[in-house]
This record gives structure tokens, sequence and C-alpha cells, in this order.
């Protein structure tokens, strides 16, 4: 193995600890993880676009930075960005044709924060188009394939974050989850993804899916690094009204939790180990549970009685949320124009050749569940449901303090498996989907691979603004399972 | 038959904030295109609204201005349509929780004052500005979320007159109140009207139509007194009335249907997730309600009863809220309210008038004002100097006693100076002081007169007026 | 409750909204779109079992109130850079089809 895969396979802790030592400098880094890109990349999909220059120029003000004695905290780390993260000046297309040509004259808060920070942006990542999908096989430009098995999804809609952090051809990235879209994919590849509570890191900047609902958030080869990178973009923000001002977990929560779980009382929410769940799945997901119960936790059950509505109520507001917040996509500020001679034909035709088929199906369907007559009965009632799924963890948490669980019922499906079955699709998030609806935070951890070596995740989920209790037990459990596994490299398999 | 009106009024109001709704650009008028946007009023993917405190603090002022009830709980909702005036083709709006509820506001008619009820006052942004070319449109953003208070009233108005009095009220409590600058060429003020014809007496409502979009008090009366005579005809020759919106075409002095969408309105409004509710407590609404203006007719009894004015003059002063102040600061100044009054009655508000401007427009400070009545009062210069400077003192500013010094026009009190004009006055004109002398009084007032000319008008007129005395032998 | 939808006209309702969502869809996109909505509310209208009278909806995950700006104005985006990603634009303005009002 060459010293440049070594380096891009450093985690962000390694990079930081290598850089202070002046073992390498920012540029070295940066250039080794941009080669790397160069040679997998191809075989994996995971970048929409690769700034060489842009990244570089930033390495080179980091070592700057680095001699004047400055000590940032990500100061010369190379991080990829989602593609629905506003960068100013770089392309933020959500991987969709919609968005073509859109370069963003502004910075998202987080992307402000990481540049403060120091970290080195390499590019834009592939998902599911405006986030919505759990494959990244809705994107406009082609999917991303799970480095673990190349003819499988990577999950979504984080999917190119998931696989590039996996594939050693990023340090970390940052994602978005709405409905389980850094959860799913981290668990799908074998890595870290941390959905922080709803408001805990400022949403200005993020092109918006549902706005109640998104956050976001880390994908990273530790928690160690999940939690170095929440302590850097989490934090009250003026620019988002739903940002909550409330104390921040430091950089080092993770490294410094202790071994054991002594004391901590872990529910295992019953409705989560469903019917049909693959059984390699639950195995190795108990299987963490059962360390967890080595390390001292108190395992118990514990019920959430309207999981079984959570799908049903996330599309509802899900989609009625993105309905409205897609219609500024109409050609005349950015983006695609199909002209016409008249302006409304000129919105519908702009947007029936933008938007791909599921971006449509949802906001056809959001929609029509706002318009006259039904709002009651799907969109309030859904509301309503919602509140029923929160009391559900309140009372949980009353009983425990953290819930554990898989995070999705299958390891990676196959490409093409689920393209002609939406709903089925929407099925598959109902393990990550509650905690959105109820604002919580949660974690997905790798916990085993199943026999054909495709990983699965161990999914821990804390009350609100609970984040120091959730990385010290993921840490806690991380440490237990040994060290990391990496997939195989693709350097040949263009 | 005999028909009359049920008239509704819709009035979008644009407050008067420093900065827009959502966002920090400025709402100053007249920018040229697109020079006041950014992200989140431009509707950038990825931009959030932060609401501007100001816009709610106004709004419940002008809530409580006008007797409504403020909501302890308020939030803000999405309504969908798509134009190209929208950045995000919603608006962000109020629809079932606004800030203010019920209130009314009395106007005068013939039949004696009337109570015009309102229905709600909520909060919302202001969409963009539509250009057009012969080809094409074009879009300026600089208007797009600036703060607008929607104030719709019940059905309450039953003629065009009274419609233009309750804008009018509206317009003069809302000015008053600082809550809006009113500005009507500026379109801080636009108007959607509601209105339907019955037979006199009936209880039933007909059929309505909506006008949209006036933008001047003399376009909503044109356009009710229109828009009522042609659906009492159609009525009454038998016609049969359909529920539309139409437009008033200023230029024929019609109305005219709108080209009709085929859909019917479907705003689907659901809560905006960007925006937190509003939530006001009691205190808040007691602080607010403590920095309220003082409303225009308390202000008036108080004219009179601490200034000693004359119940006209207070009326005159206190109608317009800068107007009253500007008074108040220079009867402070000087001690003498009925002096300044007298003053702005007539050469204030003559200039007011003639530029169309409101006071603070001029370039007369009260300090300025309040010295010139001492000046005069001093008999340092005349009455008739006084107004001459004081059409200086609007046109360029400055202090009287400056305007005196460069235009030298100190009154002239020097009684040696006097007596030379006096006896040159009376040599040049033997008939009139002849005629003084045999007893015919008015005389002396044209030889006053004629030493005034020969001093070009800077002689002390009643020190003229003894000298000429002494000089023809008639003193006292 | 769940309004009646003739569902033999779904894709009259999928026309219907995707029109209001200014979606101009070729025909034949029509049935596929009709069919994934029946499913999707036969999967959504199990939240009718639920009693939910007097239950506040959640409208927001976190219950703050309040978050407001002071009325600073702050500086924006440049014309050049508002204008930089409009598909047409002239004298400063984002340009359309003609607009008629
Ligand atoms: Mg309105
Ligand atoms: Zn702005």
């Amino acid at each position: 193995m060459s010293r440049a895969a070594d380096v891009a396979g450093w985690t962000v802790a390694e990079a930081v600890e290598r850089l202070d030592a002046e073992e390498i400098s920012s540029v070295e880094l940066a250039q080794a993880v941009l080669e790397a890109i160069g040679r997998r990349d191809g075989a994996i999909g995971a970048y929409l676009h690769v700034d060489a220059d842009a990244a570089l120029a930033a390495a080179r003000a980091a070592d700057e930075r680095r001699s004047r004695g400055d000590r940032a905290p990500l100061l010369g780390v190379p991080i990829g960005l989602k593609d629905n993260i506003s960068e100013q000046g770089q392309p933020c297309g959500c991987a969709s044709r919609i968005l073509r040509g859109y370069r963003a004259p502004y910075d998202a808060t987080v992307v402000r924060r990481l540049r403060e920070a120091g970290a080195v942006l390499l590019g834009r990542l592939n998902m599911d188009e405006f986030a919505m999908g759990s494959s990244t096989e809705n994107s406009a430009f082609g999917p991303t394939r799970n480095p673990w098995d190349r003819t499988r999804v990577p999950g979504g809609s984080s999917g190119g974050a998931a696989a590039a952090v996996a594939a050693d051809i990023a340090l970390a990235a940052l994602g978005s989850d709405t409905g389980g879209s850094i959860r799913q994919p981290a668990s799908f590849c074998g890595c870290v993804g941390l959905k922080p509570t709803y408001g805990r890191v400022s949403r200005y900047g993020l092109v918006a899916f549902a706005s109640s609902l998104d956050q976001i958030g880390p994908l990273t080869k530790s928690v160690d690094d999940a939690a170095l990178l929440l302590s850097v973009i989490a934090g009250r923000d003026p620019m988002d009204s739903t940002s909550l001002d409330a104390p921040v977990p430091p950089a080092d929560v993770a490294r410094t939790a202790p071994d054991t779980l002594q004391g901590l009382r872990i529910g295992l929410p019953v409705e989560y180990f469903i019917p049909g769940m693959d059984a390699e799945v639950e195995a190795a997901v108990r299987a963490a549970i059962a360390r967890a119960a080595d390390l001292g936790a108190e395992v118990r059950e514990v019920r959430l009685p309207h999981t079984r509505y959570a799908v049903a109520v996330y599309y509802l507001v899900a989609t009625a949320e993105c309905s409205a917040n897609l219609a500024r996509y109409d050609g005349v500020r950015y983006g695609l124009r199909i002209p016409a001679e008249d302006v409304i034909e000129q919105y519908g035709r702009t947007r029936a050749a933008g938007f791909g088929p599921e971006v449509k199906r949802r906001i056809i369907l959001g929609t029509y569940t706002l318009s006259a007559g039904y709002y009651d009965a799907y969109y309030l009632r859904a509301q309503k449901v919602r509140t029923l799924i929160r009391r559900d963890f309140e009372a949980a948490y009353r009983e425990c303090d953290l819930l554990a669980a898989p995070v999705t019922p299958t390891p990676a499906f196959r490409l093409g498996e689920n393209v002609d079955d939406p709903l089925n699709m929407y099925l598959g998030d109902i393990l990550t989907i509650p905690a959105n609806l109820a604002g919580l935070c949660a974690i997905s951890l790798p916990a085993g691979r199943t026999a054909s070596g495709l990983p699965v995740g161990l999914q821990l989920i804390a009350p609100p603004l609970e984040e120091a209790r959730l990385l010290r037990a993921a840490a806690a459990l991380e440490r237990a399972m040994g060290p990391r596994e990496r997939p195989p490299r693709t350097e040949e398999a263009r | 038959m005999n028909h009359e009106a049920v008239i509704g009024l819709e009035i979008h109001v644009q407050l008067r904030t420093r900065s827009k709704i959502f966002c920090g650009c400025p709402t100053a008028y007249g920018a040229e295109p697109n020079r006041q946007v950014c992200p989140v009023c431009l509707g950038l993917p990825g931009a959030l609204p932060v609401l501007n405190e100001e816009a709610v603090r106004l709004t419940v002022m002008a809530g409580l201005l006008l007797g409504c009830q403020i909501r302890r709980f308020s939030k803000f909702d999405r309504k969908n349509y798509f134009y190209p005036d929208m950045p995000k083709n919603y608006q962000i709006s109020q629809y079932d929780l606004p800030l203010c509820v019920g209130g009314g506001l009395e106007i005068e008619t013939p039949a004696g004052p009337k109570t015009v009820r309102l229905r709600r006052i909520h909060l919302e942004e202001d969409v963009a500005k539509n250009l057009h070319f012969e080809q094409a449109s074009g879009v300026d953003f600089n208007r797009a979320g600036t703060p607008l208070m929607e104030i719709v009233t019940e059905p309450d108005l039953a003629s065009a007159d009274e419609a233009l009095a309750f804008l009018q009220a509206l317009k003069r409590i809302l000015h008053y109140g600082g809550i809006s600058d009113c500005n009507l060429e500026e379109g801080n003020v636009r108007c959607d009207v509601n209105v339907s014809v019955r037979p006199a007496g009936s209880a039933a409502l007909g059929v309505k139509t909506e006008i949209k979009n006036l933008n001047t008090f003399r376009g909503v009366h044109r356009a009710l007194t229109h828009e009522i005579r042609r659906q009492t005809e159609l009525l009454a020759g038998g016609g049969r009335l359909v529920q539309e919106t139409r437009r008033w075409n200023d230029e024929l002095g019609v109305t005219e249907p709108m080209r009709t969408k085929e859909e019917a309105h479907d705003y689907r409004y659901f809560p905006e997730p960007d925006l937190m509710p509003v939530v006001l407590d009691e205190a808040r609404i007691e602080q607010w309600r403590a920095a309220l203006p003082e409303l225009p007719a308390v202000r008036r009894a108080r004219f009179v009863a601490e200034y000693g004015l004359p119940d006209y003059d207070a009326e005159v002063l206190t109608a317009d809220r800068e107007v009253a102040d500007f008074f108040e600061a220079a009867a402070r100044r000087c001690g003498r309210p009925k002096a300044v009054s007298n003053w702005i009655m007539t050469e204030v508000l003559r200039a007011m008038g003639e530029r169309g401007v409101g006071i603070g427009a001029l370039r007369l400070t009260p300090d300025a004002l309040a010295e010139l009545v001492k000046v005069v009062d001093r008999g340092a210069i005349s009455a008739l100097r006084g107004k001459e400077i004081l059409a200086e003192l609007i046109e360029r500013g400055g202090r009287p006693a400056e305007v005196i010094e460069r235009r030298g026009l100190a009154q002239v009190s020097d009684e040696a100076a006097i007596e030379a004009w006096a006896a040159e006055a009376i040599a040049a004109h033997p008939g009139p002081a002849e005629e003084y002398r045999r007893g015919k009084a008015a005389a002396l007032q044209f030889l006053i007169g004629q030493v005034m000319k020969l001093s070009r008008g800077r002689a002390n007129p009643k020190l003229a007026g003894e000298a000429l005395r002494q000089r023809l032998g008639r003193a006292g | 409750m769940v309004p009646d939808h003739p569902t033999s006209d779904l894709a009259g309702e999928v026309r219907r909204v995707a029109h209001l969502a200014r979606l101009a869809l070729p025909d034949e996109e029509i049935p596929r779109f009709a069919r994934d909505l029946e499913r999707i509310l036969a999967h959504v209208r199990q939240l009718q079992e639920l009693d939910v009278e007097g239950v506040e909806p959640t409208a927001h995950a976190m219950p703050v109130t309040n978050v407001f700006r002071a009325d600073e104005p702050r500086p924006g985006l440049t014309r050049e850079d508002a204008l930089a990603n409009a598909p047409a634009s002239r004298a400063g303005l984002f340009l359309v089809p003609r607009i008629l009002e």
C-alpha cells in the first residue's frame, strides 16, 4: 500500500496529530487525498465535483496559519461536503438537473465554521436528488457504489459522503439527515454517522428538503471524529431561527469517555426489531448490545407503540414541506430554464425537465395532501400523530438513558433492487425516521459485518441535546468492538 | 328598486422599519433594481428567514391604536402560489393565528359617526416588483421581503365616500403612530376592495367582486363608484353578477375582469417550519402600550388646556403628528404658543402645501421659529419682515439672526433717523400732512407708509407714527 | 376523516395537483404517478385508526418561541452576484417572459 493511500485513510484525529507534529504539511495531505480521489473514485462515484485548486489554496492557507502558531481544530484537514450544503463559489446542485450551473454566492454557516476551524474543502459529494431517497440512485448524475460491494448501493441520501469516508477518499464529510440520510448510509458503508438534535447545527445554507426534520451532521471514520466535527459545526446561529442556544459538547467528549458503561440504562424498543428483519443484521445488533451489557450497561426492553405510524407521518410531513421548499426552482433567478412564451408554461416545462421522478412523486403527494379540503385529514393529523410519537420517546426516556436498535432492517441492497417500489424503499427507513420526527440525536456506528462481508450498523438514540451521553456510550462501544474495518481498495477496478 | 353597497377592505400597509421583515436588507425606497437583495429575500437555496422584531412591535402598536385584541400566541404560515414576483413561490404570511383580531375605527359620515369593525391584522412579506418591456418582463427584488401589515375590515362600509373616509382616518392614525409613512406615491398603502350590492334594507348579501391592487385613495373611490353603479345597473336590468376578481383601469375609468386562472385559489397554507411562534406576554404588551403616541383627540384637548390655544388651532396642529411635535418644541422654547401657532397655521402650512411635503422636509427648525417669535416680540423686526425671514428659513434654513444680519433687515429705532424720514415724508406729501393737521386721522397711516418706504421697511412703525404726530403738532 | 377521493379519478387528481405544483407532466407519466399516489395514500390512511382528539400538533421539534432579529440593515449581495446565476437578465433585472397583468 502506498504512503498516499495510508494518508487518506487517517482519521481526522490522526491527521491533526501528524499535522501538529509537522510530519506532514496540509498541502501534502490535501495532495495525497486528491490523488486517492483520482485513483479510486472512478469506481465509486462519490464526488460530483472536485475543486483541486481551491482545496490546495485552502491547504496552503492552513499551512500558513499553522506557521503563525494557529492551532484551529481542523487546520489542514480535508473534508467533503454533501452537494446540498452551500459553499461560496462552488456548485451546490443537490444532484439535480434543475440547479444546472448554479454556484452558491454564499457560505452555509457550517461551511463558515469549517473554514474558521481551518478545514480544507475537497468537493461536492453525490446524493439522492434533493436528499430524497435511501440509495443515492436518485442522483441525476448517476449512482454512487458501495465500496464494500460495488453492485450494491451505499445508502442515501448522503451516499456519496458515506462512500467517500469508507473508501478513504475523504477524512470526513458532512451530510444531512431528514429521515435517516446520514445514519443509513453510514450503516451501509461501515462508518460513523451522527444526526444531531434538531436545532443543534444551523441549517442556514443547507438546501431545504423538509425544514422541520433536516439536520446537518458528520460522517466519519470514528466516534471521536464525529465529536470533533460536531464541536466545530454546532451552536446557536442568528441566521437560523430554529437553531438552539445550548452548550455544545467539547471536542474531546468521546476521547475522554470511560471504557465502562456502568450505570447506563439502555432501552431496546421492541417495535424496532421488526418481523422480516434480516437475521444477520439482527444478530449483529444483538451482539453489539450484549457487548454493551458486558461493559456494565443495564439493558431492558421499552415500548414505542406509535412506531408503526412513523413512515406515514414522515411521508406526509416531509412531502408537504418539500412541495413548498422546492417551489422556488422555477428558472427565474438560478438554475435550469426551459424557455417558453408564457411564464406559467415556462415554469411547468422547466420543473418537469429539471426534477427527477422521485422528487416529482413527493411534490405531487405533498401538494395533494395540502390542497383544499385535505389538510385536516392528512397534514394536520400527521402533525398530531407526530406528537404521539414524541410522547412515546418521552415515556421511554423515563425508563432508560439511551435507546439501542438497528439502523436499517437489511444490509445494503443491490443497485436497482428497490427503484420500482417507492413504498418499500420508504418502509426501509422506519428505524431512522422516528428520531427526526421527535428531534432527537442519534448515531450509527459499525457493528460487524454479514457473512458476505456487508457492514451492519448499530443505532443509539438519545434525548434532545444529549449528544455528550450519546457520544460517550458510542465511543466505549466502538473501543470494545475493535479497530475499524476497511473495504477492499478499488484502484484496479475502474 | 333601491340598492345599497356592502364593502369590505383589505389594506396592505408598509411598516416603518429600516430593514426587511426576514433579512437585513434595507427597505429604503428608490434604490437601483436588485441592489437591496441577499440570499434570503432572493429565495436562494438554503437561505432561512429570521423575524424582525420591530415589524412585530409596529403591528401590535397598530392593533393597540385600533382597539384590537392582541393574540398571546401567533404564528406564521406559508401561502403557496407561483408568480414571478415571488422569490420562493410561497409567501410567508399569517393564516389562522394573526397578531391582532377585532378592533375598529370610527369615521364621520353625513348621518353621523360610524364605527367600521376590523376582522384582523396580520404580518406578511411583500413581493418583488415586475417591470414590463416589449417582449419580456423584468423582476426587481428590492421590494421583496418588505414588511407589510394586512388590515382586513368587516363589510361595514356602504359607499365609496365611506371607504375613502375610512382610508383617510386609517392613514392618519397609522402615520400618527409612527407605524407607517403611509406614503402613497411610494406604494406604502395598497388596497383590495370587496364589493356587492343588495336591495336596500335586505339582510342577504349579493354576489361580490374583488377589485385588486388599488394604490391611491382616489383610485379606490373612483373604482368603487364605478363598480357600485355597474353592479346596480346590471341587476336593475335583470342581469346576473358573477363572483370574480376585477381590475381598475384608471385611464378608461372602468373596472374590468382579470384574466381568470382556471384553478380556484388553493393556497395550501401550512405552518412555516422555519419560524418559531410569537408569544406575547402581558408585560411586553404593556411595555409597548406605554410607548403609544398620544392620539390626536387627546392631544388636541391638551393643547387647549396646556397652551391656551383656541380649539381651531389645536385641531389643525394635531391633525399631523409631526406638525404637533414641531409646534410643541417651538412653543416650549419661546414660551409664546399662540404666536408660534399663528406662524405655523399660516406661513408654514402654506409652504408645506405648496411643496406637497411634510413639515420635516422643510429646512425650518422649531428652534429657528421660536427665535423668530422672540425677535418680532422684541420689536427688533416688523411682523412683515418676519414673514420674509420665515420664507427664507423655510427655503434655506439657518437662524433668524443670521438672516436679519445678512439682509440688513434689522428694524431701525434710531430716533434721529426716523425724524429725518418723517420730515422727508411730510415735505414730499404736503397734502396728506395738511389733511392730518385738520383732523383726518387716516392720513397719518399714509404718511407712516411713506416713512416705511423711505426706510426700505426698516423703520419701527410705532416710532415713525410718533415722530410724524409730533412734527404735525398732534401728539398722542 | 379522510376525504372521499374517487380512486377511479386519481389520474385527474394527479393532473390537478401537477398543475398547482407547476409540473408539466407528459400524459404518459400520469398513470404511474396516480398508481404511486394511490399506494402511498393507502398506506398513510392507517393514521385514521388513531384517536387524536385533543392532541396538539407538533409543528416544531423543539418548543422555542420569540426568535427575533434586531431591525438593523446589513449588507447583502452585490447586484453582480445576485444576477450571476440568472438564466436571463437585462438592465439589472431578472428577465422572464412578458407577464400580462
Ligand atoms: Mg396579503
Ligand atoms: Zn435580503
